[in-house]
């Protein structure tokens, strides 16, 4: 049980990392990785959203949708699922911490349409977890998320500073990054 | 009909049901976890076109409207808006905005002459500040540096701005019309337009940190924050390591200038010891 719990954990981080080997959730990957700081304050959004996230839509999928015969609906479901919780992550933040909620600013309400986030519920089903599994696989998603942002955004940080030529200034140079990070990321297929 | 019924209940009820619980549950949130926002910054708000483009500089409508009544935002700054969105935001925040009338001439934010700014290279190339940054960015090791050819020079119709014996472009400011030919042309953008009346200036257009800017030039910005602390008026802030003047605060009491370690707010430390000491 726990062997294999950790193999999850492993795997959603590393083997299967979500941005750099899924490719799933680019956009707040390129979007907010221009400072260490709300990468990171990024990072833990998406890890609050997807954690909670992956437990609700189980719950959701398991207790509604199964024994209705709507398993059809999950798409969708988890769509309303996931909506209505970014929304009320966003109140809380910005409540409790209205210096992150200004950094994320204008990314936050994208986490609603995040196909990271659905994905990871969509993932759980597909995999037949049970609920620890599943929560497990969206934390893990998540943290690997936020290591791929926050290397990722270091990388731009030094990047700001470098001489580029004239041609490769700006996004260009900053996509070779992201593809040369996912290269590196492959070295770790072979793990488990 | 009796037969397709469950098929349509069933699904309808159960995405209904859990709409309606998470709205309920949204809708009581909203209201625990409520935050009170200035009646103005709706207002303004509610005048922006609410495209959330971002053309401004700030995330989104409600990022604008925010930092315009904060005063960190001109209230022109709305790109989408134009002149008839900022009399808007202007009547809302109570500034006039017909800042047009005041004079403005042009700046140029750098004081990194052969003595203070080093250099990566000696240029020998055509003599065109727009052609030099081609290689490398110029000559200077800050990549923020008047190059000192001399095209804001060339440009200029008013014989206004002239690259003097330093290789630093210095702006007339008797014969200035701000016309903002030279602003436009400068390919380093350390040109600005400023309030003519305004007597203190960061000379310093680098936005690294200290550490980047101190091997490149000695009087570079190094955002120590030197300049708040001394400020009484809170008209002066360090924005991306580069301090920045509000001129809607600043009295021109020179007390950042005094206090600034790398003389870099225009008047420099020397003259103004030597105005005192004629007084």
């Amino acid at each position: 049980m726990l062997t294999k719990l950790i193999l999850i954990l492993i795997s959603s981080i590393l083997v299967n990392n979500f941005v750099l080997v899924r490719f799933l959730g680019e956009c707040p990957f390129l979007g907010v990785s221009k400072k260490i700081e709300t990468a990171l304050g990024m990072g833990i959004a998406v890890t609050f959203v997807m954690t909670i996230a992956s437990a609700f839509a189980y719950i959701v999928y398991n207790m509604i949708l199964v024994p209705l015969g709507l398993s059809y609906l999950e798409t969708i479901a988890f769509i309303l699922v996931i909506a209505s919780l970014v929304q009320f992550v966003e109140m809380v933040i910005k409540k409790s911490s209205p210096a992150l909620h200004q950094a994320l600013g204008i990314y936050l309400p994208l986490i609603t349409t995040n196909c990271a986030v659905l994905g990871v519920a969509l993932l759980n089903v597909q995999e037949n977890y049970n609920f620890i599994e599943a929560v497990v696989n969206g934390f893990g998603s998540a943290v690997g998320f936020t290591l791929a942002i926050v290397l990722y955004a270091g990388i731009r940080e030094r990047l700001e500073l470098a001489p580029i030529s004239k041609v490769l200034e700006g996004f260009p140079i900053a996509l070779i990054g992201a593809g040369l990070m996912s290269i590196a990321f492959l070295g770790f297929q072979g793990l488990i | 009909m009796s037969g397709i019924l469950p098929y349509l209940i069933f699904p309808l009820a159960s995405l209904g049901g859990m709409g309606l619980v998470f709205g309920i549950v949204l809708a009581y949130a909203s209201k625990k976890f409520e935050v009170q926002v200035d009646q103005k910054e709706v207002e303004v708000r509610n005048a922006l076109p609410g495209a959330n483009c971002g053309a401004c500089g700030y995330p989104g409508c409600d990022g604008f409207a925010h930092a315009a009544l904060m005063g960190d935002a001109p209230i022109d700054g709305c790109k989408v808006g134009g002149p008839s969105v900022a009399k808007k935001v202007g009547a809302i925040i109570g500034v006039r905005t017909d800042v047009s009338s005041k004079k403005m001439v042009a700046f140029v934010k750098c004081n990194g002459t052969r003595k203070n700014a080093s250099e990566k290279y000696k240029y020998f190339g055509i003599d065109d500040c727009r052609s030099a940054v081609q290689y490398q960015e110029g000559s200077k090791d800050c990549r923020f540096g008047c190059l000192g050819l001399g095209t804001c020079e060339k440009l200029c119709p008013f014989d206004a701005i002239h690259v003097n014996g330093d290789g630093i472009a210095i702006v007339d400011e008797g014969k200035c019309t701000g016309c903002g030919i030279c602003v436009d042309a400068c390919p380093k953008n350390i040109i600005e337009l400023v309030d003519a009346e305004s007597k203190t200036r960061v000379i310093c257009s680098n936005i690294h940190r200290g550490k980047d800017v101190r091997p490149v030039c000695t009087v570079g910005c190094i955002g120590c924050k030197a300049c708040e602390r001394a400020c009484n008026y809170d008209a002066i802030h360090v924005i991306n390591d580069l301090a920045k003047i509000d001129y809607e605060k600043c009295t021109s009491c020179m007390a950042c200038v005094e206090k600034c370690p790398t003389d870099s707010i225009y008047p420099f430390k020397s003259s103004l010891i030597a105005n005192k000491t004629n007084v």
